[in-house]
């Protein structure tokens, strides 16, 4: 399997990301899955400058990476599928039956949230999506960094997870 | 100012003291990760003296739009020129660079060290640009790599 982590964070592309999980898995390209970064050349520019010489970074609607993500999986490098909301992260996971474990790894503070770890805020809506993400069989965590404990989806919503 | 999110670290400003007798307005905006502005701008008031030469701001509990709306709200405040950023593909990176958008006279510097801030603390008789030019090229220049030879592999040979 190509694809080593699906991970959610508003941030995009950002050092946790390029460096942080890039270094460790050996990171050879990023699918950026943003209907609104896909649609604009120079939100492109901006985030393939923070990509180091040597991993791809790749720009997709849902529906155009649902569409490649066979190409994805079957890449010999290691890739990462990267979403800045849940939402996003929901309909690719729709539209993708094989996606079978989703990553929180930054949804921070705005109004209407609520702090579940240092790093995750919910809405009461996004944490329905990420139930239902999980009654579907998804396995779903949160984990910011590689050496940090993965936190079942239960404690995310329970509050328990930072030590 | 940068906003706080409840029960995270705290982010926006740091260690921007008034430094004292003789200190000037702030020149340029640190943005890093953690507690990397509030550091390197200590090691700078250490060395030099000159910790008034900056302002800084962490990216702890932000996401990307708060980010840049904090870096937004500093250039604003202070008349700041130049931002120095710790890592060239970090959040704090991103952000400046949207704002390089908005403000074509703005210069952003990636990858600063602490030879690059007290470069640019002492030049402030340059324009902030050539300042910050300057201490980018000094900053780089610092980088070096010693011993390592006799090392298993060889590597760090002939790294000069």
């Amino acid at each position: 399997m190509a694809v080593e982590l699906y991970r959610i964070d508003d941030r995009l592309i950002h050092g946790q990301v390029v460096v942080g999980w890039g270094q460790p898995l050996d990171i050879g390209f990023i699918v950026l899955v943003d209907d609104e970064v896909a649609g604009s050349d120079w939100e492109q520019e901006l985030y393939r400058m923070g990509v180091p010489p040597g991993m791809d970074v790749y720009f997709a609607t849902v529906q155009e990476a649902a569409a490649a993500h066979a190409r994805y999986a079957a890449d010999p490098r290691h890739g990462i599928v990267l979403t800045g909301d849940i939402e996003t992260m929901c309909r690719l996971a729709a539209a993708v039956p094989s996606i079978r474990a989703v990553n929180l790894g930054g949804i921070h503070h705005r109004p209407g949230r609520t702090q579940r770890l240092r790093y995750v805020f919910l809405s009461p809506a996004e944490e329905r999506a990420l139930r239902d993400l999980a009654a579907r069989g998804l396995a779903v965590s949160a984990q910011d960094v590689p050496a940090a404990r993965p936190v079942p989806l239960a404690d995310v919503l329970a509050g328990r997870g930072d030590a | 100012m940068s906003s706080s999110a409840p029960g995270e670290d705290a982010p926006g400003e740091s260690g921007a003291s008034p430094g004292g007798e003789g200190a000037d307005p702030p020149r340029a905006l640190v943005a890093g990760h953690g507690d990397f502005a509030q550091g390197i701008i200590s090691a700078v008031s250490q060395i030099g003296g000159r910790v008034g030469a900056f302002v800084g701001m962490s990216n702890a509990g932000m996401g990307a739009a708060e980010i840049t709306d904090a870096m937004r709200s500093h250039l604003d405040e202070s008349g700041i020129g130049v931002i120095f950023t710790d890592l060239p593909a970090g959040s704090m990176t991103i952000a400046a660079r949207r704002l390089l958008r908005e403000r074509p006279g703005l210069v952003v510097v990636t990858g600063a060290n602490l030879a690059t801030l007290l470069d640019f603390a002492f030049h402030a008789h340059l324009a902030p640009s050539a300042a910050a030019q300057h201490a980018a090229e000094k900053g780089r220049a610092s980088l070096t790599v010693a011993g390592g030879q006799g090392a298993a592999g060889g590597e760090g040979a002939g790294g000069g």
